[in-house]
């Protein structure tokens, strides 16, 4: 195996391990930790994948303003310890073998024909720098992008009427 | 030299299906919105690995918009939280099962 791919099973091996560690973790806060780990080991895949502009919003956004969102929330609740009584027993191993038969149906759909032809990679011609995606987001992406901004003011106007007393 | 294509959707797949274990077997609304993150994580990497292979920026677009839309969405579920907790005093999803207070 070649350095690219070793480092490629490192990297994935932190991403999946972090996820468990979330999933797992009887402390909300341990699991709010994990879950930046998780985020910031996809951003050093985003950066293999040339899209250093993303990598970085994603460090930002969701490593940094979206992570503090939820800290803030479970200090403010004081729900940092995660009882966990069950109340229907069956729920368990029926959710772990539904995850199962759709991991087994992704990984099927990925061994047909039409996906092994995606086995070589091709050169690579454009870079998703800012300056590109800021190109195409302000071009012919601009309708959508204006639109978010809407969606993120509705946001914000329904955080306040939902949390005003 | 490059890391195909196929590693990464299986990877992926693997970190989806994780966040849906997580989404349908914790109880606790906090950790149900991080499994939504996770799913939605491992969705923008199937796009931006697609979007390097097929050379197009497009996907790194919607990624983009994939971001806003969860910022958006962690705001309005938390204060959702919020507000369950101020009436339950708990907020597992199980005590959620009756609409008036």
């Amino acid at each position: 195996m070649d350095l690219p791919t070793v480092l490629f099973f490192l990297h994935a091996l932190i991403a999946v391990g972090s996820a468990v560690a979330m999933l797992t973790s009887r402390n909300a806060v341990h699991a709010a930790l994990w879950l930046v780990v998780n985020f910031v080991t996809i951003a050093l895949f985003f950066l293999t994948l040339a899209a250093p502009f993303i990598a970085m919003v994603q460090i930002t956004v969701y490593a940094g303003a979206i992570m503090v969102l939820f800290l803030f929330v479970i200090m403010l609740l004081g729900a940092e310890r995660l009882g966990g009584e069950e109340r229907f027993a069956f729920q368990r191993p029926l959710a772990l073998l539904l995850a199962g038969a759709l991991l087994v149906e992704i990984v099927y759909l990925l061994l047909s024909p039409s996906a092994r032809a995606l086995a070589a990679m091709p050169a690579l011609t454009q870079e998703g720098t800012p300056q590109a995606v800021g190109q195409l987001l302000f071009s012919r992406y601009l309708f959508p992008f204006e639109l978010t901004s809407v969606l993120l003011l509705v946001a914000m106007i329904g955080v306040l009427v939902l949390t005003k007393d | 030299m490059m890391v195909p294509i196929p590693y990464y959707i299986i990877l992926s797949a693997i970190l989806f299906t994780l966040g849906a274990v997580g989404f349908l077997v914790r109880r606790n609304a906090i950790l149900i919105f991080m499994s939504v993150e996770l799913m939605l994580n491992a969705a923008n990497l199937a796009f931006i690995a697609f979007a390097r292979y097929f050379n197009r920026l497009e996907g790194q677009v919607l990624v983009f918009f994939v971001l806003t839309v969860a910022a958006a969405e962690v705001a309005i579920g938390l204060a959702l939280i919020v507000v369950i907790f101020r009436t339950k005093h708990s907020i597992d999803v199980d005590q959620v099962s009756t609409l008036s207070g």
